[in-house]
């Protein structure tokens, strides 16, 4: 008789406890890129750099070197690291408001310049730390504590679309927007993860997964609940798929 | 002969449910009683119907679930 484990952890994370609420999906995808990691033997050369926002201590919760940015700037970090140390594999773990609102300069010229980085971007449309606030993803008519009968044109503009903006940039080598609801969608993302690594390891310029995720915290749902929710809203007004792929299908 | 089991860490799980929504075989439920942090955690009630599909450790948050296989030595 023998034992053999067939699903477990990946070596990439620390071990330590994840500090996300209950059904959170920030650590799904934590998990994802560890595998990813695992899978491409990288992890003795990456360092990753974390926002501000919920994933602020997400540098304690990989096997990896890391550090965090200032609000937003994580794209400007990773940039003096990678050029620095060429050899190294260098990742930013971004939110929403980190990203799209704050940080909206850092993202899009990290992009244009093609800086041989990769960026995870967490779209729960919405600043999860901070008590629930509007965020640029917020969808139109959503309600949050800064829009508390609904997020109006009038008032606050259009959702941003973060891979459509980005996908005009001519240093972008993968970008691709995903789900982790479902355990095809899991295994979608991670496959773009680690398309999203091979395009930096390939040298090909820079490299961006959004994840649609949940926040039921701020959302006001249970955890099953909030996956419901982004099938039925987040997914309309953001279309998962794939937008630049420089990459093929030699890995 | 294989026989498929999964382990739940009961005081790493928060009791989202997530595992319990997606098992296709229905053989996980949330635990009557409390772990350390004061959730229900998920447990394996049925382990004889698990397939060993991994949907559960996919969809985890947290990272709480383990998949084993048990594999006599007459095959697989
Ligand atoms: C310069 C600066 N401005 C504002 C804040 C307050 N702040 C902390 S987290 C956050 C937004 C986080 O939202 P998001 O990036 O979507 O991450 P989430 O928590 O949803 O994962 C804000 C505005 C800050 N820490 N620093
Ligand atoms: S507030 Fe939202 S994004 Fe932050 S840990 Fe809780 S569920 Fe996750
Ligand atoms: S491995 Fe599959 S069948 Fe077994 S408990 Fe997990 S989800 Fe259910
Ligand atoms: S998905 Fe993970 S954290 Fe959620 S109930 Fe199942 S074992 Fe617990
Ligand atoms: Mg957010």
């Amino acid at each position: 008789m023998s034992v053999l484990t067939t699903f477990k952890p990946p070596k990439a994370l620390s071990g330590k406890e994840f500090t996300y609420c209950p059904g959170c999906q920030h650590g799904t995808v934590h998990r994802l890129i560890a595998e990813v990691i695992d899978e491409l033997q990288i992890q003795g050369r990456t360092i990753m750099v974390a926002p501000v926002g919920c994933s602020v201590f997400a540098y304690e919760f990989f096997d990896v070197d890391g550090t965090v940015a200032a609000h937003g700037r994580a794209p400007a970090v990773a940039t003096g690291m990678k050029r620095a140390l060429k050899d190294s594999v260098v990742f930013t773990y971004q939110g929403d408001g980190d990203l799209a609102a704050i940080g909206t300069a850092e993202i899009v010229h990290a992009a244009n310049r093609g800086e041989k980085i990769t960026t995870i971007f967490i779209n729960n449309a919405i600043y999860g730390m901070t008590g629930g606030q509007m965020a640029p993803t917020t969808l139109l008519g959503m309600k949050t504590s800064t829009c508390p009968y609904g997020r109006t044109v009038e008032n606050d503009g259009y959702p941003v679309h973060v891979c459509e903006l980005l996908k005009e940039t001519g240093g972008i080598a993968y970008l691709e927007r995903t789900t982790v609801n479902t355990p095809q969608d899991i295994r979608k993302t991670r496959k773009a993860l680690r398309k999203a690594f091979t395009a930096q390891l390939k040298g090909l310029g820079f490299s961006l997964v959004e994840v649609l995720s949940t926040c039921p915290t701020n959302w006001g749902m249970n955890p099953i609940e909030a996956t419901e929710w982004l099938e039925e809203n987040l997914k309309r007004e953001f279309k998962v798929g794939l937008f630049v792929d420089k990459v093929g299908d030699d890995q | 002969m294989a026989v498929n089991y999964v382990e739940i860490d009961a005081d790493r799980c928060k009791g989202c449910g997530l595992c319990i929504s997606v098992c296709p075989k229905k053989v996980l439920r949330f635990s009557s009683s409390f772990n350390s942090k004061g959730y229900h955690p998920a447990e394996q009630h049925d382990p004889d119907n698990c397939i060993g599909c991994g949907f559960c450790y996919l969809v985890c948050p947290d990272t709480s679930v383990t998949v084993l296989k048990e594999t006599s030595k007459a095959g697989t």
